[in-house]
């Protein structure tokens, strides 16, 4: 009986696989596209100009104060019920992408601002007498101590944003999650949420240990 | 030749005067020293002379190219590249170091000549070696600024402002920081550079320092100079002021 089930969860797994392809796809290319966006962001909530410092203050507001699952069907449904523009089955993916890179952008762009603003006045000053231009200030003195300090704020976003691929069940898209979940209802069993569940965690493990790394690799100065 | 001179500055922080109409000009290789009480307006003086404030009023040149100016009493600054110019004539050593944490020794002093001067690397290195000799460093080339003393922070700073060679360095009460042991060793390497007629304008609560290492001492108060002249004059100085001031120094 044992066996068997091990054998099944096995089995399980095989036909998950490319779920689990599609979910770490949907990951990175979150990542990649969130990050820099994010930078992008806090640039405009630091900015001086009020007009612009309002638009992504309300646009921070909005990402972060609805439903990321909400914000996944606007962008999925929205082009046909706004623009009645047809939609098509390869925009399943683009819509997962453009709404998770929006709502992510907006999280980290809150860390990198938390980050910026902690760093210590003098060391702006300092690289202004020694000559650096703005440029060169922000991305060799600025930035690297930056990304040192929200090192654990970015791993608590990038840890929920593994588990967050799931939300993309509500527009159908066959990542891991919304086919754990056809397999369980067609086989009426719970194995397939318990590998689901033991993919994530591994998954997380793995994301864990790599920032473990990242932050050894830059515990050298403090 | 005058390097530094300013005239007639004023600087207001929300509607209270900081400097009231201070004039002040430093000769090439003199070493000027500024005391005075806390909230006397030292350092923002030196802070306006380097740019880091903008002034209310008055002009402000190094070696004869105007550095900054006001019209209508708002600050008026020359273009970008006469700037980086004029900015190229002094370093600053601050109060609390300033250091880069994540660069190591050598590369917090290299790193601006290489980069912002576009200066020969090796040339730089050779010359970054020499510096931290003479800071008695050697042997802290590759160390990181956390594994450094507060002395030998401040030691680090001071290469790190000379090897842009400038014409003329300031110094925003370097000792302020650290412990009287510390202050000796940063003291003297000050003292070294006096020697080497390197022009200096030092903000500085240490007295005995200001009489023996100063071609000239400015003594402010209240935001104007109160008293100026050679350290004998301005430290024997029958002045009210300056007497109740070095009084409480030698109290403590």
């Amino acid at each position: 009986m044992k066996a068997q089930g091990a054998m099944a969860l096995g089995e399980i797994f095989q036909q998950l696989l490319p779920g689990m392809g599609r979910s770490v796809s949907i990951f990175l290319c979150t990542l990649v596209l969130s990050m820099p966006l994010g930078l992008v962001i806090a640039f405009g909530r630091m900015s001086k100009c009020k007009p612009v410092n309002w638009i992504f203050k309300g646009y921070i507001s909005i990402m972060r104060g609805t439903p990321l699952m909400l914000q996944l069907m606007v962008v999925y449904f929205g082009p046909f019920f706004i623009f009645g523009i047809k939609i098509t089955d390869s925009y399943r993916l683009y819509a997962v992408l453009i709404a998770f890179a929006l709502n992510y952008a907006a999280y980290f762009a809150e860390i990198y601002r938390g980050g910026i603003e902690s760093m210590a006045h003098g060391q702006y000053e300092a690289a202004r007498l020694l000559g650096y231009n703005r440029a060169q200030t922000f991305v060799k003195i600025i930035l690297p101590q930056v990304i040192k300090r929200i090192l654990p704020s970015v791993t608590n976003e990038v840890i929920t944003l593994v588990k967050d691929t799931s939300l993309s069940f509500a527009i159908a898209y066959l990542e891991m999650f919304t086919m754990a979940k056809a397999l369980a209802a067609s086989q009426r069993s719970v194995l397939p949420f318990i590998a689901a569940a033991i993919f994530y965690y591994v998954f997380n493990l793995l994301v864990a240990v790599v920032m473990e790394g990242v932050e050894k690799k830059l515990s050298y100065y403090r | 030749m005058t390097l530094l001179e300013m005239n007639h500055i004023k600087k207001q922080f929300d509607g209270v005067g900081v400097l009231e109409d201070i004039s002040l000009s430093v000769n090439e290789g003199e070493v000027l020293s500024i005391i005075g009480p806390s909230g006397s307006g030292k350092s923002t003086l030196l802070r306006c002379a380097t740019m880091l404030e903008q002034i209310d009023g008055g002009d402000i040149s190094y070696l004869g190219h105007k550095a900054a100016w006001t019209e209508n009493g708002k600050a008026v600054y020359p273009k970008k590249k006469e700037m980086k110019e004029i900015q190229s004539y002094f370093g600053l050593v601050f109060q609390n170091f300033n250091l880069f944490p994540h660069y190591s020794v050598m590369k917090n002093i290299t790193d601006a000549p290489i980069h912002v001067q576009k200066r020969k690397r090796a040339e730089v290195y050779e010359e970054a070696r020499k510096l931290l000799a003479k800071m008695g460093l050697s042997d802290k080339e590759d160390a990181y600024p956390f594994q450094l003393s507060g002395g030998q922070s401040q030691r680090v700073a001071i290469a790190r402002a000379l090897a842009l060679n400038p014409k003329i360095l300031f110094f925003d009460e370097p000792t302020s920081a650290l412990d009287p042991e510390l202050t000796g060793e940063v003291l003297k390497v000050i003292r070294s550079l006096a020697d080497l007629d390197i022009t200096m304008v030092i903000v500085t609560h240490e007295m005995e320092f200001a009489r023996s290492i100063s071609d000239r001492v400015i003594f402010m108060d209240k935001g104007v100079i109160a008293l100026e002249g050679t350290p004998d004059y301005v430290f024997s100085a029958e002045h009210t002021r300056m007497r109740e001031f070095l009084g409480k120094f030698h109290q403590n």
